[in-house]
């Protein structure tokens, strides 16, 4: 191409100096525009552009409101207008008249008026309406330029609500003679779909019309609607996979015309479209796939000619081919296709080669292997984009033994990307990278426990990394990932005694740290710090509190610390200032009270569970009295604000956000999501439920197995082995070394240069070997091939502080621990740790005051308190009747009908009683929901009229409606009344809240609220399933978890007697029990299946949990905690 | 979906600006700057594709662009086209600019901003790929203006338009940029 350039730079000069043409007057309309392009490209300053642009666009103005301008030169002041606003200039008088000139001009003033409302104006512009009539008459023109352009601008913006108007017309277009108008009705109508899907759904069967349209072109553009149907409901559409695939025979046989060649291969983009559609209805649908096998065969056969776009062909077939259900055959084929554009020296398909891998890896881990010398090059790639690919895919493949390695990798890329920080996609890419590594590492350290093997890299390294990671993350680091981090400490593992090593670890490196120049750590690494020696500094025998003091107050006097950070290190401060060798009135208050002080300031306490009693109800009597002397009872302020709104009274309020919004900031910081794992980018996206597709149907429970059975427990041993085994490494590389060896040996005189190359390459292999142990050996699961593990396993601890007992354990909440969830549960800690230093300074005042426990409830755990008082809008709701449920004054004696005394209940609970009604409920087991019967009381003697009762709960579904009337309840009289609640939110623990209102004797209105605890237990049921079934689901299941647990006591046999007593406790399908292993099943009403696999070793129990809902195994997990720490 | 469709000139200029998607018109210019700092930025010797941008539609959507002499052609879209795919459709449009205009250059771009439009119509309709065959394009073109000729409108040929400026005295020259023949199977303008 260079050469044609150059051409054509030699030629334009003698082009620029011919004469001056004196018929430019022809021109007079361009040269004007000219001159404004000429005057725009002379200018050197920003400031001049500006005041050019604004004194043409005034002239324009002018114009365009003279009455003598013509439509022709309107045109001329359009496209002027066009230029301007493509420069960034408001050109908003000029809007109407391009409307105008649509409106009246005919032809070319039309075109251009067309052109330049859709330039000018969007979709919920008010002058759109105007256009409206105007496109009405120009799609019934006989004109075809005219219905042409009509439907183009139908399709580029159109106002949703006028969509009614013009949609007969559009659909008549679909039966046009003309080809073009067909093609472009079908995609106005596609634009009408995605905007206003509901308005076009009684005209699907003609999309089916223009699908079997008899020219290729329209049927093409068709599919653009089918593709974004499939995707939305891909069931719906199975039965068009046959259609679709005789289509693509026929393309990718040459049936087409000529014309739809494109550098003779046939139409590629219509086999780009087909080839995604039919990954869609081919995923997880083996009959479905078995229909296109034959095709994609054909696909990759045909597809030879090397030119990008078929390249393109080849890349969607790979897609498809691993997205569908396995076929070996066709696996086989499309891997040496991913070869083929990994070691292709054109970049652009290494870095769709890159990307398949990435997309394929889970599945057979073998490929990268096959890889890796060329994987390692793209490391060291120029092209910062094909580094980031290579490093997503390294990524995926991380396991205990590469671990270091790859971590290595990345802090490199780190580092480099620091030095080019102004770019902006960089710093995203570093932001990603930070929150991949932190996770990586965060995940690795727990697993790292189930595989002592000697290159599992161990605490040390784990914190230096840390320190590095923090070091180069700076401020850019959001503060989810020193919260993980800091969570790990806390949370700890299963050992003890490993966690005191971490802890300390940690402290010995950071108090080395102050020690050194302080000045260059970054504010979030500071906080890190001070938490850490806060919180864990007493653990190091022999270190003096004092000295941590010193340390600490010498970084509050540097002036470059925010406030943030100080309170961070004045909180820390204060939990020294508590420990053994304290300082000032708080060691001689609490010195005389040994049990007082361990209370207040236990130490290493920053993880004990922390119970919430989250319903608040040491405060009932309070609130009763409260509502007893006339108060209005707790609205929510968004409740309050939906009735504010009702009641039509005026907001000064834009917009009444506050709520909401504040509600999801809690929900979001307790959820501890690394965010940053959109890095996986869509092609990855969906890998960890194909990680198993590799095998067919019988091999998947081998999958299963491989993880947990034997080989995957004995890594030290084969890990030895492996390594002198490792480097299988690409033929030709090892050719090219023997080649190498060979010639040294042969020629000395070669010999440094092949050396030198020979060298160059030993270091790659070493790389390679480093990166790629442990991979396709399968001697160890990969770790990272479920991004989701590591946001759950946090989500799991973390509700561990939520579940409200009930009982109001809050005495053993500590000061330690509620500072400890502050800074960890919270993204902006600053004002907790302000509660936190209050705290401190009442302790200042005398300890004999538990102040600050007074305070737990509400500051820990906001959530709680709001989920708690949040009403559901169910209360606003008019009381219904309940279809006879109510069964007033029956029985005498409060017994369960016999109906449900077959089922699993609960003894009668007292909930709430007042002076003249009691409340009590019983929890029954029902198979489609937990019934829950509520007995209402009356303790007085006179009847209670206008009895309703209302449940709400947010967290729990009632699903045969909340509120109920019931006439009345005679003196001493009892009625049941029956709810069936299901959780369709997994939760360790839900409550459902209501009242009950009446009117007493003295016609006076009177409520009693009650609460209910109902763990997620009570919604559990056995799901009864063969072996087979299991191995199925388990495979379809993306959410997991896995803990290590303690087997129950038992002489004979622990392990199924530790099964037994979880199957009993938590009403669970034991499926199987094969050796030392245990499946069982259970499901979430309403039907959210649950699958266990647990596996004894050594007196401990693994257990594995999935679920097709995200939190349901970790919430399922805390139960199986519980039930086996109660026995 | 195609989300917008940028081209610019080596100076960051825009030449043609066409969203598909509803943006603020000082977002657009946003977007175009981000676009024009990331793309200028990489070699020629570097991949086609671009991810990591922070405008249009976050971790889902990929720039695209090719390269040509002074003008870069960026294409936005999300996770739903391919990328090769679009990548051959810029080509096809660089190619049918170049056979309406006769070797295209940037200038021919800057004075038919409107003719550049109506071409990428026939291409690009709603964000959706409308036509790729070439012939069919200029086809569809030329009948537009056969209209333009049959009104008496102003028909000026490219060439005339250009020698009509170039008295212009313009800083910088516009290189031509011209595709080179199109028959050859463009080996030299693919830099893969």
């Amino acid at each position: 191409m260079s050469d044609v350039v150059e051409k054509t730079l030699t030629a334009l000069p003698s082009l620029l100096s011919l004469d001056p043409q004196p018929g430019a007057g022809k021109l007079s309309a361009t040269s004007k525009l000219g001159n404004l392009i000429r005057s725009v490209t002379e200018l050197t300053s920003k400031h001049e552009e500006e005041k050019l642009i604004k004194k043409e666009l005034s002239a324009l103005k002018e114009q365009v409101s003279s009455p003598n301008t013509t439509l022709r030169q309107m045109k001329e002041i359009m496209v002027r207008a066009m230029y301007c606003e493509m420069l960034g200039y408001e050109a908003s008088f000029s809007y109407i008249h391009a409307i105008k000139l649509a409106q009246q001009g005919s032809g070319l003033e039309k075109r251009v008026g067309y052109l330049a409302v859709s330039l000018f104006l969007n979709e919920s512009h008010d002058l759109l309406l105007l256009l409206v009539n105007t496109v009405l008459k120009d799609l019934q023109s006989t004109n075809l330029i005219e219905v042409c352009m009509a439907l183009t601008v139908v399709s580029q913006i159109f106002p949703k609500d006028m969509i009614p108007a013009v949609l007969p017309l559009v659909e008549d277009k679909l039966t046009h003679s003309k080809e073009i108008i067909r093609r472009k009705a079908v995609l106005a109508l596609y634009k009408f779909y995605l905007i206003a899907p509901n308005q076009v759904q009684h005209i699907h069967d003609k999309f089916r019309k223009a699908l079997c349209d008899k020219d290729p072109g329209v049927m093409t553009a068709s599919l653009h609607i089918y593709l974004q149907m499939i995707k939305e409901s891909p069931d719906s559409f199975k039965e068009l996979t046959a259609s679709l695939v005789a289509i693509l025979k026929q393309v990718v046989g040459g049936k087409l015309p000529v014309e739809f060649n494109y550098h003779s291969v046939p139409a590629p983009w219509l086999q780009i479209q087909l080839l995604r559609m039919l990954a869609l209805l081919g995923k997880e649908d083996q009959s479905v796939s078995e229909l296109m096998y034959e095709v994609l065969d054909e696909s990759l056969r045909r597809a030879e000619i090397n030119h990008n776009i078929t390249y393109a062909i080849l890349y969607e077939c790979v897609k498809t081919i691993y997205t569908i259900h396995p076929k070996s055959e066709l696996l086989e084929k499309a891997a040496k296709c991913i070869g083929k554009f990994v070691l292709s020296p054109k970049i652009n398909l290494k870095y769709l080669g890159l990307k398949a891998l990435t997309y394929v890896v889970q599945q057979d881990p073998n490929l990268a292997l096959q890889h890796q010398m060329t994987i390692i090059e793209c490391l060291d790639h120029p092209d910062p984009i094909i580094k980031r690919e290579t490093l997503e895919l390294l990524y995926r493949i991380t396991n205990g033994q590469n671990v270091s390695v790859i971590v290595q990798k990345m802090l490199d890329f780190l580092r480099q990307s620091k030095d080019e920080h102004t770019t902006i996609d960089l710093i995203k890419v570093k932001e990603e990278y930070l929150v991949v590594m932190v996770w990586v590492l965060v995940e690795l350290r727990s697993i790292l426990f189930l595989y002592t093997s000697t290159y599992a890299p161990d605490n040390v390294w784990f914190i230096q990394t840390m320190n590095t990671v923090f070091s180069l993350g700076g401020d850019v680091m959001q503060s989810e990932i020193p919260n993980s981090f800091l969570r790990l400490l806390a949370e700890g593992f299963d050992s003890a005694e490993e966690d005191t090593q971490l802890r300390l670890n940690a402290v010995d490196s950071y108090l080395a740290l102050l020690q050194t120049d302080t000045s260059l750590l970054p504010q979030r690494f500071l906080q890190v710090i001070s938490w850490v020696l806060g919180e864990f500094s007493f653990l190091k025998v022999g270190l003096e509190p004092s000295l941590v003091l010193a340390q600490l107050a010498r970084l509050l006097e540097q002036g470059r610390i925010t406030m943030e950070t100080r309170s961070w290190i004045l909180g820390a401060m204060c939990k020294l200032c508590g420990g053994a060798a304290c300082v000032g009135v708080a060691g001689e208050v609490a010195g005389s009270d040994e049990a007082l002080k361990d209370r207040v300031l236990p130490q290493n306490a920053s993880w004990d569970g922390l119970e919430v009693d989250s319903s608040l109800s040491f405060l009932d009597g309070f609130v009763s009295d409260a509502l007893a002397q006339g108060a209005a009872p707790y609205k929510p302020p968004h409740q309050r604000q939906e009735e504010l709104s009702q009641e039509k009274v005026l907001h000064f309020e834009p917009y009444s956000l506050s709520m909401p919004i504040s509600l999801s900031t809690c929900s979001l910081t307790d959820r501890q999501s690394p965010t940053g794992f959109s890095l996986s980018s869509g092609l990855s996206g969906n890998s960890a439920e194909l990680s198993h597709k590799g095998g067919s149907g019988l091999l998947k429970m081998e999958g299963v197995q491989r993880v947990w059975g034997k080989e995957g427990y004995l890594p030290q041993k084969e890990a030895t082995e492996e390594v002198p085994a490792v480097p299988i490494l690409p033929p030709v590389p090892s050719q090219q070394q023997g080649g190498a060896v060979s010639v040294q040996a042969d020629v000395p005189s070669h010999a440094p240069v092949a050396a030198q190359a020979s060298e160059l390459e030993q270091e790659r292999r070493q790389l390679a070997s480093s990166l790629f142990v442990g991979l396709g050996l399968q001697n160890e699961p990969c770790l990272m091939g479920k991004p989701d593990v590591a946001p759950q396993r946090f989500r799991r601890k973390a509700r561990l502080q939520e579940p409200a007992g009930g009982s109001d354990k809050l005495s053993d909440s500590s000061y330690s621990s509620h500072s400890t969830v502050d800074s960890l549960l919270d993204s902006s800690p600053a004002p907790l740790v302000e509660d936190e230093l209050s705290a401190a300074s009442r302790l200042g005042e005398g300890l004999t005051t538990l102040g600050p426990l007074e305070d737990g409830p509400n500051t820990c755990d906001p959530e709680d308190t709001l989920g708690y008082q949040a009403g559901d809008e169910g209360e606003d709701d008019p009381p219904e009747a309940s279809d006879g449920a109510a069964e007033p004054g029956r029985q005498a004696s409060p017994c369960l009908p016999t109906e449900l005394l077959e089922l699993p209940h609960s003894e009668l609970l007292s909930l709430a009683s007042d002076h003249s009604l009691a409340l009590s409920a019983w929890k029954v087991c029902g198979q489609e929901a937990l019934e829950l019967r509520l007995l209402i009381r009356n303790s007085s003697d006179s009847s209670l009229q206008g009895v309703s009762v209302q449940l709400t709960s947010d967290q729990l579904k009632v699903l045969d409606g909340a509120n109920r009337a019931i006439p009345s309840v005679g003196g001493l009289g009892t009625v049941t009344s029956q709810y069936s609640v299901v959780m369709e939110m997994p939760l360790v623990q839900a409550m459902v809240g209501g009242a009950v209102t009446y009117r007493g004797q003295s016609e006076s209105a009177n409520e009693l609220q009650f609460s209910v605890g109902l763990p997620l237990t009570d919604f559990l049921r056995p799901l009864l399933l063969s072996t087979e079934d299991y191995g199925k689901l388990w495979l379809s299941f993306s959410h997991d978890v896995k803990q290590n647990l303690q087997l129950l006591p038992d002489k004979e046999d622990p392990f199924s007697a530790t099964l037994n007593v979880l199957k009993e406790e938590l009403r669970l399908h034991l499926v199987e029990i094969i050796g030392t292993e245990g499946i069982m099943a259970c499901q979430l009403l309403p039907g959210h299946p649950c699958l266990l696999h647990c596996h004894a070793h050594t007196g401990t129990l693994t257990v594995w949990l999935r679920s097709s809902v995200p939190d349901l195994p970790d919430c399922l997990l805390y139960h199986c905690q519980r039930v086996l720490q109660e026995r | 979906m195609i989300k917008a469709i940028l081209i610019f000139n080596n100076h960051g200029k825009p030449r043609l600006i066409r969203f598909y998607q509803y943006f603020a018109e000082d977002m657009q210019q946003q977007i175009i700057r981000e676009t024009f700092h990331l793309v200028s930025k990489r070699d020629d010797n570097v991949c086609n594709f671009l991810e990591g941008g922070s405008l249009i539609g976050g971790s889902d959507y990929k720039l695209i662009y090719r390269h040509y002499a002074t003008l870069y052609f960026v294409f936005c879209v999300d996770s739903s086209e391919s990328e090769l795919g679009i990548l051959d459709l810029i080509q096809v449009f660089v190619e049918t600019l170049d056979k309406c205009f006769e070797n295209v250059c940037e200038l021919d771009l800057i004075f038919h901003m409107d003719k550049v439009h109506y071409i990428l119509q026939e291409v690009v309709m709603g964000g959706m790929v409308l036509e790729t065959n070439m012939n069919e394009i200029v086809a569809q073109v030329e009948l537009q203006n056969r209209m333009e000729k049959s009104e008496g409108g102003l028909s000026a040929a490219p060439a005339r338009a250009v020698s009509a400026v170039k008295n212009m005295n313009l800083p910088e020259i516009p290189r031509n940029i011209n595709i080179g023949d199109i028959n050859i199977k463009v080996p030299n303008l693919s830099p893969f």
